[in-house]
């Protein structure tokens, strides 16, 4: 069944398209990664679909219902939401606490309940806390919890991420470049953790550079390039595509000249 | 348990109110004493709209008038009993937060602070310029709350010090309680995310534009609630209440003591309130020295003073 569904969605920046006339879609349990080479606008993508950014054409439907141009915190609460390319952390609170914000839509309250602290509250922060928790304990960081955010390495930062989006139990999980700047452990752990969301029945919208992590746990994949839509299908299918070989690799003539300019340079300074 | 734990900080702060009268030499510092406590009043206020939720606001004098001249005019013009007059301004200053905060809080940063300044001294204009109602510069009078007569009629006798000393007091255990109640809660976790970042903070399901104005109205509320307890202390109120020189004290006494922390945003409008009745003994420098020691403590100290020295001694204990 069909939970996303993105239909010819675009923007431009200032006459630049930045993204032109992107559709795909992604069911429950399925992972969709999105690549394309540096600047290709997958991140633009992720903007208008989690809507960050306003598209200028196009739709956007979360589990049959038009979200285009909903707030981000509406779409949260339809069962979306996403985690950053650059770490987006409550930097100033503790690992608990960032874990326990991303519960908020189950925790909320009366805003007076919360300035009077009236009991209710208290036994909704106590079982938010130990679902939190919980949430920590699978991805290594519960020894962490007590600490300030701002003190973890990169890679912790990454997984807290991921735990804080998944407190809000989502329907479909937007990750911009998960494994962005981890090593090679890491990124197999998150990739584990991935696969195993997936498992569950979320449906997984994926930007990754680290190419053979995406071959290896994507259902589908969406090629972008200059902001259009290049190639679409399953992993083999799309690594073997020539268009999509020539926007990673280049073609062999715009190698060449890249060669010959090269060796102009040299060519000039050893004159000078 | 922390020393950040709520009931650690409220105990402190209890004991230091009820320790420290026993070292007054004089009837004058419970007057000294309930000043400090009004302005920490407000200053906890700006705790939660700036510590928390990470807004500036530079007209939150403006709220304080209004608290102040809701009890003068309350009672004058509308017959009210002054606690209820307070109520009212409470109530006025709510509201008038809520309708200029939600267009201005779309704003970030500087442009924020202009906005809330142009805010703060329109009240202060209309106070100053509505002379029918207001008296203008010079100031009006202010009813007698009542209370202390109350209770000298059931045989506490306290004199006028020592009862707004109490009251003030009292008053801003409350406020620091629902403060820390707050920092601690959905809500406030909210506003603290929003905070860190808000386009995070929208993608776990925060509004984060109603999370905003209710760090307003409450901020609001608590300078109202000061405002109020100041006019009915004094018997006596000016427009300078809501000028612009008072929402510039409140903000730095916030900053001095450590915006993010209650007990710390306490010490700075303790400091900053009992500095000029300290240096009268040297009144030319007291500018010169006031702002020496602010431009020292955010060198040296920039996450204010009860921050960082917590720090530190933190440092020093592992």
């Amino acid at each position: 069944m069909t939970l996303l569904q993105v239909e010819g969605l675009g923007i431009s920046f200032g006459g630049l398209r930045a993204v032109n006339d992107v559709g795909f879609s992604a069911s429950a349990g399925e992972i969709v990664s999105v690549i394309g080479p540096n600047g290709a606008g997958k991140t633009t993508l992720f903007n208008m679909i989690s809507g960050v950014y306003l598209p200028d054409r196009g739709r956007v439907m979360l589990d049959g219902q038009d979200v285009t141009r909903f707030e981000p915190h509406l779409l949260a609460r339809m069962g979306m939401t996403r985690t950053f390319q650059n770490l987006q952390i409550f930097q100033d609170m503790t690992v608990l606490e960032n874990v326990i914000v991303g519960f908020h839509l189950a925790e909320r309250g009366h805003l007076l309940a919360d300035l009077l602290a009236l009991p209710g509250t208290k036994r909704r922060s106590a079982e938010v806390r130990e679902k939190a928790m919980a949430l920590l304990t699978r991805v290594r960081l519960d020894k962490a919890a007590e600490q300030v955010a701002g003190n973890l390495s990169y890679g912790a930062l990454k997984r807290l991420e991921i735990v804080r989006a998944l407190a809000m139990s989502p329907r479909v999980l937007l990750l911009d470049e998960p494994a962005a700047g981890c090593n090679a452990v890491e990124t197999e752990e998150i990739d584990a953790f991935i696969a195993e969301l997936a498992a569950t029945g979320i449906g997984i919208l994926l930007v990754e550079h680290d190419m053979k992590m995406v071959m290896r746990i994507s259902n589908h994949i969406v090629v972008l390039d200059h902001g259009e839509k290049i190639a679409e299908g399953k992993p083999d299918e799309v690594s073997r595509n020539p268009e999509v070989i020539s926007a990673y690799l280049g073609t062999v003539d715009a190698e060449q000249d890249e060669q010959d300019e090269e060796d102009e340079k040299e060519a000039t300074h050893a004159v000078g | 348990m922390t020393f950040n734990s709520k009931w650690v900080q409220l105990a402190v702060l209890l004991a230091l109110i009820a320790i420290l009268p026993v070292f007054f030499p004089s009837g004058y510092y419970f007057r000294v004493g309930a000043l400090i406590f009004v302005n920490a009043l407000s200053v906890v206020g700006l705790v939660i709209l700036i510590g928390y939720a990470g807004q500036i606001s530079l007209g939150h004098a403006g709220f304080a008038g209004i608290g102040a001249y809701a009890c003068a005019l309350g009672p004058e013009a509308l017959g009210l009993h002054p606690a209820l007059a307070m109520l009212l301004g409470a109530l006025v200053s709510a509201i008038m937060a809520a309708l200029i905060g939600k267009p201005i809080l779309r704003l970030k940063g500087y442009y924020l602070a202009v906005a809330t300044l142009g805010f703060g001294i329109l009240v202060s204009m209309v106070l100053t310029n509505e002379r029918s109602l207001t008296r203008g510069p010079d100031g009006m009078e202010v009813a007698e709350l009542g209370l202390r007569d109350f209770l000298k009629g059931v045989g506490l006798k306290l004199s006028s010090g020592e009862f707004w000393y109490l009251v003030c007091g009292l008053v801003l255990i409350v406020g620091v309680w629902i403060a820390l109640n707050l920092f601690n809660s959905s809500t406030g976790r909210a506003m603290r995310a929003l905070h860190g970042s808000e386009v995070a903070a929208r993608t776990v399901g925060i509004d984060v534009a109603q999370v905003k104005l209710q760090a307003f109205v409450i901020s609001a509320v608590y300078a109202s609630v000061a405002g109020s307890l100041l006019s009915l202390q004094n018997r006596f109120i000016t427009p300078d209440v809501a000028g612009f020189m008072h929402s510039i004290e409140m903000v730095t006494m916030a900053v001095l003591g450590g915006v993010n922390s209650v007990l710390g945003a306490t010490l700075g409008a303790a400091i900053l309130t009992l500095l000029p009745q300290v240096l009268t003994v040297f009144a030319e420098y007291e500018q010169l020295i006031m702002g020496l020691v602010m431009i020292l403590v955010m060198i040296f100290l920039p996450r204010g003073l009860l921050p960082s020295i917590a720090a530190k001694l933190r440092g020093r204990g592992e």
